[in-house]
């Protein structure tokens, strides 16, 4: 199920951000259309990011897509799970699938969309 | 840009989940369920694929035989009717036009299956160097090809009640041997062939009965967990059982020695075009050969990453994917140079993963079980 309690990008990534810090992931639609994801590659601890920097890959046998950070701030933490079992992206993107955790130093606010203003950019039906 | 072409069963994967990419030019099902899912079916129990896009080149009359021997480098000499082999078609550097599957149906007719992405350059070469007595029919528009696999294969298509008067013939027919029918009316070719290293049938059957055909194998194979299966298993299939594919290890710039396929290439007695290539190449010594790779994680090292030895790049990878069954990266690669020493790296998006030389097929194969 989408999420109403995080924000989306437009290039398919969630964060929920509380505290100051985000966790990051991709969405229900960007994980359906991927497919079976067989790898995920995913930055160092302590990285910086800024909010559309490329960040890892993930990978099915047919595919390489990029994934890019929603905000700008700092790696603190990575899914240790998905080095063995990257398929928990596909089968719980909002939970068990998250990719990292990261400080939020900044945030553009029209870059991060609601639930429904996400759907709308999908074309899906209210 | 043209539009794709469709085969007979094109409809029904739209139809039935199947997620439709462009495939040599033809709108084929990438995956319906899921390429894992796929994949498993095949190796566990069974899946159904439509190839209706291969090429189908049928080389006929009194000649047909010589005809096809002067141009391929397997014996076609010596085919007996029901038999097929694997070979390759060289031009006169000995380098692969395209990889075939010659079937002899009797002594004046023999079936030629293509790529779908080489046919007009196959019947076009074919055409080009026909030896008198031989008549060539591109087929493939005509024909569709529905390949069952897995190691439940056999008790899918025996309880397909159409082929409940050919059991005997269906349960004694042997890897690589086929046998001629009558289904419908239409007649029909069922071989023991396949692309996914199991145990697996394959039937060309005229395109106006493929749907019918496919139909009735689905309901045939629901009680053996029969899937449909798209093309993105079918090549994590090919792979793990060690099988070329055409642009990948074969191409015009590589002879069947290099390809790691030199056992198609018979040379006694026989005169083919390439032949003459072929014996200097083997004189000279095959420098470059192909490999198998295993990664040691799960990482993909795709066709043209770089492979390194000791801070040397030696080879290239010609197919890369991650292997259901090992749940590893897995590549064929063509290394230009054998390895000083282990280990090997690939080079995968600017950064080394290690990969050890490892026999191949990857997973072992069970055709003839």
């Amino acid at each position: 199920m989408r999420r109403a309690d995080v924000r989306y990008t437009k290039e398919h990534e969630w964060i929920r951000i509380e505290n100051g810090e985000g966790v990051v992931g991709i969405t229900d639609f960007a994980a359906g259309e991927l497919g079976d994801i067989v790898y995920i590659e995913l930055p160092e601890v302590g990285r910086r990011l800024r909010a559309g920097e490329a960040f890892g890959t993930i990978e099915t046998v047919k595919a390489v897509e990029e994934v890019y950070a929603p905000v700008t701030g700092e790696v603190i933490d990575v899914n240790p799970a998905l080095a063995d079992t990257p398929q928990r992206v596909n089968e719980d993107p909002f939970g068990d699938g998250w990719l990292l955790r990261m400080t939020v130093e900044q945030v553009d606010e029209a870059e991060l969309l609601s639930a429904q203003e996400y759907a709308d950019v999908l074309g899906e039906d209210a | 840009m043209t539009e794709l072409r469709r085969t007979p069963l094109t409809a029904w994967h739209e139809q039935h989940g199947g997620r439709m990419v462009d495939f040599a030019g033809y709108l084929m099902p990438v995956q319906y369920e899921g390429v894992m899912a796929e994949h498993r079916a095949v190796r566990q129990a069974c899946g159904i694929f439509d190839i209706s896009h291969m090429a189908e080149i049928a080389l006929l009359g009194a000649g047909a035989r010589a005809a096809l021997d002067r141009l391929v480098t397997n014996n076609i000499a010596t085919l007996a009717p029901g038999r097929a082999v694997y070979t390759a078609l060289c031009n006169e550097r000995g380098t692969v036009l395209d990889d075939l599957i010659v079937y002899c149906l009797d002594d004046a007719r023999f079936l030629v299956v293509a790529n779908a992405s080489n046919r007009n350059k196959v019947v076009a070469w074919m055409r080009d160097h026909l030896a008198p007595g031989a008549q060539l029919e591109d087929d493939s528009d005509a024909t569709a090809l529905i390949a069952v696999q897995g190691p439940r294969s056999l008790a899918v298509m025996g309880a397909w009640p159409r082929l409940r008067e050919h059991l005997a013939q269906l349960r004694e027919l042997a890897y690589y041997r086929a046998f001629t029918l009558t289904l419908d009316g239409a007649g029909c070719l069922l071989s023991r062939t396949g692309y996914t290293g199991e145990r697996g049938y394959e039937l060309y059957a005229p395109a106006a009965k493929a749907l019918l055909f496919w139909e009735e194998l689905v309901a045939a194979g629901r009680a053996q967990a029969l899937a449909p299966v798209g093309l993105g298993a079918r090549d994590t299939l090919r792979l793990e059982a060690g099988y070329c594919l055409y642009g990948h290890e074969l191409d015009e710039e590589t002879t069947p020695f290099e390809a790691g396929i030199g056992w198609v290439v018979k040379l006694e007695g026989r005169a083919f075009i390439g032949r003459d290539a072929l014996v200097r190449h083997q004189q000279q010594g095959v420098a470059a050969r192909t490999i198998g790779l295993l990664l040691q994680e799960r990482a993909i090292a795709r066709q043209g990453a770089v492979v390194h030895c000791g801070g040397e790049p030696i080879g290239r990878v010609t197919s890369g994917t991650f292997s259901p069954t090992l749940q590893r990266g897995i590549a064929l690669a063509r290394l230009e140079r054998d390895p000083a020493a282990a280990p090997l790296s690939v080079d995968v998006r600017g950064k080394l993963h290690q990969a050890e030389i490892t026999a191949v097929p990857f997973v072992p194969t069970r055709v003839k079980d």
